[in-house]
Order: structure tokens, then sequence, then C-alpha cells
């Protein structure tokens, strides 16, 4: 399919692919294997500016937006869906700085962030609020100059191994939904500390650690936005991320669906190729039109997003992410099948991606949360024609 | 200070063939790329301009399609490129290619070093870079497997040798040509690439570098090609069968007989 891309988002495309596999492809069974953080990774992506694609310019960045960031992790996750995340949840703990920060916070986070010096992290999730965030009970409040901050986050993507965080936590416990306010959080503050890291079924290249937080202190100009503004600035950013998850998913299944057909051809069973079975070919094709769907649905979205700043895009981001996780699960089992027994061994890519493809139906959201969103935006819409 | 690459673009030699009948290669359809050893001359002239500051230049002697070679050492972090092209340049040997390149340097102007890869793929010859130096009057270090200290006035280089290496110091201006073990080069960068789009490559022809019309292309080559031919392939190997004690025997006869020991 031709999507008209730019010159500039030709070459971003170009080079995550080189980077994907020269440098990816060699090491994703040993980052899998060993769950090590893929620092000498990082490093060529920095080198290679591909960490701020998605940051203005006047940051450091190459301004993209969201469609640049999807194109670097589709190309990346083609070949390996963990190790890309290093820069995708990058993304996800910088978008509350770029949407809701103000200049000087701007200033002091968003240039390291784009040269890939630094990593960041989005600190959300806590073992009792999933999907109901707001049920959150980390807190922070106001002495003097600093909010002090007390509790646990847990499954943070990039954490112990980042150096700037930006942290949900509650400064008006008693006013629910709007009590909760978001802040800047450096490693290294006293009283932040990180918790074990979790094995986790796929993107073992990730890691996955608690954030604690026992009397931390932050300064005041670390809050990001208002204070009782978090849920608002977690809602956006969680709208404007969701289209990096899908890219994960579509680049996941993008790979699998390529190394599915490359196997079908030469795996060799009662005397010809599998591929020319029809059961396996009505396989790759259903894989293949669900895989170009994911891309436009994807695509179209990101665009959307960047030509309209500051507006709410929540239904068409959940739909992008749905339906990319979805597909990314549906294409990587059907590619073990076709794999068969061999699909079933490490040795082979596939297993990897269908452990890989599972995360990406609940991070961020879990499909059904996404359902939920598209919905309530379809009764919203429906409810203002009349 | 100023660093100086010279490249050369090559037949990639993963996949390409001989001609039996001529003993050419067979150029037609083959996919060109930078001489792999000039890739590490190349990420060597972006460390040091990291490492001192300054600029880069890499030039290049070649038919037009070589701007390709020069944009891809622009992706990779060179500041400028210049393409030395003239038809009267066809079939340098050597020699002439070392004189041509020496002219364009010189019409460069100044710079304090110039780095080449150890040697092309194709012609395997590693006598350019050297060649330069010597129509330059400056001195030359090849083989240089890591530069362990460099200023404006002169660098101490380690040059490998088969069985070690050895500590140089060399004054500068001069010239190096560097072997794979120095570094890893990168891979080219997005600003990089942005950069190589735009740049505007210059063609330098035999006019402007002022060469002389009998030292240059074939006219210019003291080389004169007799016979190109492939090398008989080795007959294979003989495998020794039998117990330990059985092949050892056999084996010490066999070199016996051939008067090895």
């Amino acid at each position: 399919m031709e999507y008209f891309l730019t010159e500039e988002q030709q070459m971003i495309v170009d080079l995550a692919r080189k980077i994907a596999q020269e440098k990816i492809k060699p090491v994703r069974e040993h980052y899998d294997e060993t769950e090590e953080f893929p620092w000498p990774i990082v490093e060529e992506l920095a080198k290679a500016d591909l960490c701020g694609v998605y940051i203005p310019q006047e940051y450091g960045g190459f301004g993209g937006g969201v469609m640049n960031l999807v194109l670097v992790v589709e190309e990346l996750c083609k070949v390996d869906g963990g190790i890309s995340l290093a820069l995708a949840a990058t993304a996800l703990g910088t978008f509350p700085i770029l949407l809701g920060g103000n200049e000087e916070q701007k200033k002091k986070y968003l240039p390291d962030i784009a040269s890939g010096k630094k990593l960041a992290a989005f600190g959300l999730t806590e073992p009792e609020a999933g999907s109901d965030a707001t049920s959150m009970r980390t807190t922070a409040k106001k002495e003097g100059d600093y909010y002090v901050l007390n509790g646990t986050k847990c499954f943070i993507t990039n954490a112990g191994d980042a150096e700037t965080y930006t942290v949900f936590a509650k400064t008006n416990p008693g006013r629910g939904p709007r009590g909760i306010s978001c802040f800047i959080l450096e490693k290294g503050m006293k009283g932040f500390e990180f918790g074990k890291k979790e094995k986790k079924m796929g993107i073992r290249a990730s890691s996955t650690r608690e954030l604690i937080f026992n009397n931390c202190m932050v300064p005041r100009e670390n809050l990001i936005g208002k204070e009782g503004h978090g849920l608002l600035i977690a809602q956006g950013t969680l709208d404007t991320s969701r289209p990096g998850v899908a890219a994960q998913a579509l680049g996941i299944a993008a790979g699998a669906l390529e190394e599915a057909i490359s196997y079908a051809r030469t795996r060799v069973q009662f005397g010809q190729p599998i591929s020319s079975f029809q059961a396996i070919q009505h396989m790759l094709a259903d894989m293949a039109t669900e895989v170009e769907a994911a891309r436009c649905l994807l695509y179209q979205t990101a665009r959307m997003m960047d030509a309209n700043p500051g507006k709410r895009t929540t239904k068409e981001s959940a739909m992008s992410k749905l339906y990319a996780s979805e597909v990314a699960m549906r294409v990587t089992t059907n590619a073990v099948q076709i794999f068969g027994g061999y699909g079933y061994i490490r040795e082979y890519p596939v297993e990897k991606m269908m452990r890989d493809a599972k995360i990406t139906q609940i991070y961020e959201g879990t499909s059904q949360i996404q359902r939920n969103e598209i919905a309530l935006n379809l009764i919203k819409e429906n409810a203002a024609k009349k | 200070m100023h660093f100086i690459v010279c490249i050369k673009q090559v037949p990639n030699t993963t996949n390409v063939q001989i001609d039996s009948s001529t003993g050419t290669l067979k150029r037609e359809g083959v996919e060109s790329i930078i001489n792999p050893f000039d890739e590490y001359a190349i990420e060597e002239a972006v460390r040091l301009k990291e490492r001192t500051g300054g600029k880069a230049t890499v030039i290049t002697m070649g038919p037009p399609q070589a701007e390709t070679a020069l944009r891809e050492a622009i992706a990779r972090g060179i500041d400028n490129a210049i393409l030395v092209t003239d038809r009267a340049f066809a079939g340098a040997d050597t020699w002439a290619t070392s004189y041509t390149l020496a002219n364009a340097i010189k019409a460069i102007g100044s710079y304090d070093l110039i780095l080449c890869g150890k040697q092309a793929t194709d012609g395997d010859t590693a006598q350019v870079g050297p060649g330069i130096a010597e129509m330059l009057d400056i001195p030359h270090v090849a083989y240089v497997k890591k530069i362990e200290d460099i200023n404006d006035k002169n660098a101490r280089v380690e040059r490998m040798m088969e069985d070690g290496y050895d500590l140089i110091e060399m004054p500068l201006p001069g010239l190096m040509t560097v072997v794979k073990e120095i570094n890893t080069p990168r891979l080219p960068s997005l600003r990089g690439m942005m950069a190589s789009k735009k740049a505007q490559i210059p063609h330098w022809t035999a006019q402007t570098v002022n060469a002389e019309k009998n030292n240059i292309g074939l006219t210019g080559s003291p080389t004169q090609v007799m016979k190109i031919f492939s090398p008989p392939p080795r007959p294979g190997g003989q495998t020794l069968a039998g117990s330990q004690e059985e092949m050892a025997e056999t084996l010490v006869e066999k070199l016996r007989q051939a008067q090895i020991i």
C-alpha cells in the first residue's frame, strides 16, 4: 500500500529499518533470554537521531509528531517488540511534559530526551489502580516549596533505567478524579527508590519495576500544569501515546507475517512447499489484510492527531490501539501455527513475537478499556446531535 | 583541525562474478558501495572531528555516480564532499590516481590529516594512500589501528604489524591509512541524511585540479596490464583414514617423501 510518506518520513523508515536489521536482529534472542536492558541499542538510536523524532525542533527534536514516532516504533518492532520500548515508553513518559509542561520544564527536560541522552518513564499504575486509575493511593502533600510524595507505582516500563519520570499522585484525596496531579521526578531524588525488576512473559528486553516514594521531596516547580489537573494530563497523554502501542503491535504483526510467508515458501511437506496449500494461503491472506487495515487506521489516526494539536482524539486513538493489538495477537498466533512444531521452539523467531504481542492488548488500557472509550465517545457524539 | 578522507566506490564484492574469458569483474547490475576499509577512515575522521573540533572533507576520484558514495559519507557525519571527475581520468592506475588525488588535495588548500582505508577491495593494492603522501611530500603511516594522541602539530599512532604493533610519532600534516581494528563505523544519522540530501557537491575536472595531461588516466599510468587470469583452483587435500597411530605414521611418511621433514 502506498502511504505517501514525506521524504523525511521515508528517511526515518529507512534508517530505523537499517538499525533494526543490522543492530537489533543479531542480538534480539540475547536480550530476550538475559532480560538485560539494551543500552548499546539505545546508543545506536540516539546516534541516529531517532530518539527525538516526535519532539518539536525548538527542543532538539525533529518535530514530526505522532506519525514520526509511529513509523520508528513500527519499523523497530518488525524485528523486536521489546527493545524498541526504551524509545517508545520514553515517549509515553515525555508526553505529559510536552502536553502540559511549561516552557521552563520543556527547556529543562526535552533536549536530553530528544538527543537520547536520557530515557523517560510514565508512572500511573498502582497495585490497586490499574484500569481504575483514579483509585490510586500515592499522595503528594504540599509542604512549603515542596510536594512530599508517598506511595508505590507498579509495572512501570523503563523504571530504574530512565532518568526522568512523570508521576501521578493525589494532591487532594477528597476530590477524587479532580484531586490528582502530575509531577516530574528525577532518578536519584531523595526518597525515590525502585522495586524489584519484574519477570515477564514477553518484551523481556524492556525493564519493568516499581517506583517507591518514601517522603520524596519534589520541588514545587516540578508540578506539571495545575494542581488537580493530573487526570486530564494522563488522559491526554494516553490519547497521544496509544498510537505508539498500536505501532508496536503493528510492527510485531508485520514482522510475524513476513516470517510466516518466508517459512511457508521453504517448508516442504507432501512433496511441495506448504505455501502451495490453500489452507496456508488463506491464513496468510487474512493475516496480510488485517495488518494492512491496522496500518491504514493507525497512520490516518496519527496524521489526524498531528494536524489537530490540542484536539482530543480519544476515540480514534483507542480504535487504532484496539485493532492493531488484536491483529497482532491473531497474526502472531497464526504465524506460530504456520511454523508448526518449529514455531513453538525458541530457536525460531515467532514464538517470541507471540509472547511480545500479548502485552499490547493489556498496557496503556486493556482492549476492554479501549472498547469502553470508543463506545462512550459514540454515545456522546450521538447525544450531541440531538 | 581539517581532516580529509579519500574514498573509493567499489563493486559490492559479496556477490560479484568474474568473466572467465577476460578475467575482469562483471560490473553490470552489481551494486556499488563505499570501499569497506574506507568506512573506517570516514568514521575515524568523524570521531577526530568530535574529539578535536574542526571539519572533515571527503573526496573521491570516479565517475559521476560516485557522488552516491560521497553523499553516504556526509550522512555518516562528514561536512563536505568533492567529486574529482573527468573522462580524462579513466583507466588510471595507482600512480595516476595518487597524482590526481594529491593535486585535488593541493587545490583544497590547508589540511592537518589525510585518512584513507588501507586498501580497496577491488584492486587490493594498498598503494594509493602512501602514493598520495609521496606526491604531497608529507609523512605517512600505513595500517594504523589506533590514534592514541593527536594535535595540530603531531600524532602518536599504533601501526598494526603481523607480530604486534609499532608505536609511532609523526609530524602533521600527514597521511594515515587505517585498518578495520581502528573503530566500528556508525550508521548514518537522520540529521546526516538530511544534510546529505541537501549537500551541493562540486565536480572538479582535470583543469580544476591543475592536472598535467600526461600524468592522468590511461596515458599517465605506468602500469601495463599484460594479462589477466584467475589462478587455477587449488586441488583438494587428501584425507587420511585409520587409527590415530596409522594416520600419524602415514603423515610422517608422506612429509618425508615430500622432503618437508
